[in-house]
C-alpha cells in the first residue's frame, strides 16, 4: 500500500547513493520537485534513467548528482542544448559522466519489458547506424521462428522510479491523464517507486474505463506537491511553462549563472 | 510578395504532403509544414507527434514534442510504448519527417556528435525517435538548412540511416521502406537518384542559383536536367503560414 508522507521523506526513505533511479514523464508531469528534493539531500552516484533528460537532469547533472546517464534524446525541446548535459560530456564538469546511449524506440521497448518482468525487449530497430558501435548493450537476437534479426537491449529495471500524476485517493491510487509516457510502465519496472501528486481527492473521477491507473498497492509512497511539474506541466491543472524553457537556455549556459540559480530557487527554497 | 529562405522550405515540404498521409512530426521546420498542409490542401492529413498524439489538430506550433495542445486537439493519446511499437513499428506512418546537424550524399544523418563519440568536440541531442522513424516510415522527407558544415562528405556518426553507401544497403539490412525520398532545403529541393541512390537537386527555389547552392554543399553535387523552379508562395499560402507562427510566438512568449 502507498503510504502518504512528506516528499522529504519519501526521498529520504526510498532514494539512496549509488541507485538506478527514473524520473520519467514524456514532456508532460515531469516530476521536477522530487529531482530537486534529491538534489536538497545531496544523494550522490546515481545513475539517472530517462528517455528525454530535460531540464530536471541537466539541473541534477550540473549539480554532481550523477555519475551515468541512460537516455536517447537530450536536447531542450523547441530550444537546444542541455548546457549542464553538455559541459559534463564535453569537459567533465563537474565531474565525468558516464552515458549509456539509446533510441526512444529502445528505450520505451526496454520500460516495456521491464514492466513484463524479461530479461530483455526486442524490437525492430538501429538498422545501419552507428550507436551500436558505441553502446555495448545494444544487440541483436534471431527470431526462432523466422530467422530474423532483430535488436535486443536489457530491460531497465530501476531501483527507484518516480513520477508526477494529476491525483491520488484516499487509498493511494494514483490517476494518470494526457500524455502518459512510459511512467506506468516505468513504475511497474522498479523496485520502489514515488509519486507526486497535484491533490488527494475522495473520488478520482477516472475518465472513461480505460484510464491510467496505478493500484496502490504497485506504487510506495506518495506525496502531495501542487506544481510539482513545473516547469513541465499537469494536464488540467496548468500549462507548460514554454517560456520558462526558453529562459533555461540562458540561466544554464554558464556554470556561474546556474550554480546561482539553483542556489536561488533549488538549495534555498522550501 | 517577398518571402523568407525558411518560408519557402517549410512551403515547399507541405506542398509535397498528401490529404490521406500520416505524418510522423518532429519539432520546428517539420511541424510548421504539417500544420500549414493541414490548414490549406490536405485537411484530412493526420499528424501523429512520437509524445503519444495520434490525429492532432492544433491551434499553435509546439514548443515540445508533448505540449497540452497536441493531446487537447488529438483524436486519441496513446502510451509511448504503443507509439513506438504499434504506430510506428507497425507499418502504419506513411511519412517521417527527420532533420539534422549534418547530411551525407546519401541522406544518411547525424544528430548525436561532431568528434569523437567519447571525447566530442560538439554534444548533440542524440536520436530520439530518429533511427527507427528512418527506418519503419513508408517514405522520409528532411527538412534542413545547407551550408558546408552541414552537407557534408563523411558524417562523423551515422544517428539515422539514409541510403547507406548506396544502390542496395537498405535491402541488404532487411529493410523494405523507401528511406529519404525528398530533401527540402532553403535553397533547394534534393531527390535520391532512382539508380545510384545519391542526392540530386530537382528543384531551385525562386531567386537561387546553381552556384548558391553548390557553394553551400561540401560535396559535388548532381543536377538534375531539365531543371524545375520552385513556384514561389502563393500569397495564401504565406498568409495561413504567418498566421500560424504568429499564433505560435504569442502563445509562447505570454509568460516568463
Amino acid at each position: 500500500m502507498a503510504e502518504v508522507m512528506s516528499l522529504k521523506q519519501a526521498v529520504a526513505r526510498y532514494v539512496r547513493a549509488g541507485d538506478r533511479v527514473a524520473l520519467e514523464g514524456f514532456t508532460h508531469l515531469i516530476p521536477f520537485a522530487a529531482g530537486h528534493e534529491i538534489i536538497r539531500q545531496g544523494i550522490e552516484h546515481l545513475t539517472l534513467i530517462r528517455m528525454t533528460p530535460d531540464l530536471i537532469y541537466d539541473q541534477l547533472i550540473g549539480m554532481g548528482a550523477a555519475d551515468r546517464l541512460i537516455f536517447s534524446w537530450g536536447g531542450n525541446p523547441g530550444v537546444g542544448s542541455l548546457h549542464r548535459l553538455r559541459d559534463a560530456v564535453e569537459n567533465g564538469w563537474p565531474h565525468a559522466l558516464e552515458l549509456e546511449e539509446h533510441s526512444h524506440a529502445a528505450m520505451a521497448n526496454a520500460y516495456e519489458a521491464g514492466a513484463a518482468n524479461l530479461p530483455f525487449a526486442v524490437f525492430r530497430g538501429y538498422q545501419g547506424v552507428d550507436l551500436p558501435k558505441v553502446n555495448p548493450n545494444i544487440r541483436t537476437v534471431t527470431c526462432p521462428f523466422t530467422g530474423e534479426v532483430l535488436a535486443a537491449v536489457p530491460a531497465i529495471r530501476p531501483d527507484v522510479t518516480i513520477i508526477h500524476a494529476q491525483r491520488a485517493d484516499r487509498s493511494g491510487n494514483v490517476l494518470l491523464d494526457g500524455i502518459v509516457g512510459v511512467q506506468k510502465q516505468a513504475v511497474l519496472a522498479a523496485a520502489r517507486s514515488i509519486v507526486t501528486v497535484e491533490e488527494i481527492v475522495d473520488d478520482l473521477a477516472a475518465p472513461g474505463f480505460n484510464a491510467v491507473i496505478l493500484p496502490t498497492w504497485t506504487v510506495s509512497a506518495i506525496a502531495v506537491v501542487p506544481g510539482g511539474a513545473y516547469p513541465s506541466y499537469a494536464q488540467g491543472y496548468y500549462q507548460r511553462a514554454n517560456a520558462f524553457y526558453k529562459s533555461w537556455d540562458a540561466i544554464a549556459r554558464e556554470r556561474e549563472s546556474f550554480t546561482a540559480w539553483m542556489r536561488s530557487n533549488v538549495l534555498h527554497s522550501r | 510578395m517577398s518571402f523568407t529562405a525558411d518560408e519557402i522550405m517549410t512551403i515547399a515540404a507541405a506542398r509535397a504532403l498528401r490529404d490521406s498521409d500520416v505524418c510522423f512530426v518532429g519539432i520546428g521546420a517539420p511541424s510548421a509544414a504539417c500544420n500549414l498542409a493541414r490548414l490549406s490542401h490536405a485537411p484530412h492529413i493526420t499528424l501523429i507527434y512520437e509524445s503519444g498524439t495520434i490525429g492532432t489538430r492544433p491551434r499553435v506550433l509546439p514548443l515540445s514534442i508533448g505540449d497540452g495542445e497536441l493531446c487537447e486537439t488529438a483524436l486519441t493519446t496513446v502510451s509511448v510504448p504503443e507509439m513506438f511499437r504499434y504506430w510506428l513499428q507497425g507499418g502504419r506512418i506513411t511519412v517521417g519527417f527527420l532533420g539534422g546537424a549534418q547530411i551525407d550524399r546519401y541522406a544518411n544523418l547525424n544528430t548525436t556528435v561532431v568528434g569523437d563519440y567519447r571525447h566530442p568536440k560538439v554534444r548533440l541531442p542524440g536520436g530520439g525517435g530518429a533511427p527507427e522513424i528512418a527506418s519503419n516510415c513508408q517514405q522520409v522527407f528532411i527538412t534542413m538548412n545547407m551550408s558546408p558544415r552541414a552537407f557534408v562528405t563523411t558524417l562523423p556518426f551515422i544517428t539515422s540511416l539514409g541510403h547507406g553507401t548506396g544502390p542496395g544497403s537498405r535491402a541488404a539490412l532487411g529493410l523494405s521502406t523507401q528511406g529519404p525520398t525528398k530533401v527540402f532545403t532553403d535553397l533547394c529541393v534534393l531527390e535520391p537518384d532512382p539508380h545510384s541512390r545519391e542526392l540530386t537537386v530537382v528543384s531551385i527555389h525562386p531567386g537561387v542559383s546553381a552556384e548558391d547552392v553548390q557553394a553551400q554543399c561540401g560535396w559535388p553535387l548532381r543536377f538534375a536536367e531539365p531543371m524545375r523552379r520552385t513556384a514561389a508562395p502563393s500569397p495564401e499560402e504565406l498568409e495561413i503560414l504567418r498566421a500560424l507562427q504568429e499564433r505560435t510566438r504569442r502563445a509562447h512568449g505570454a509568460e516568463a
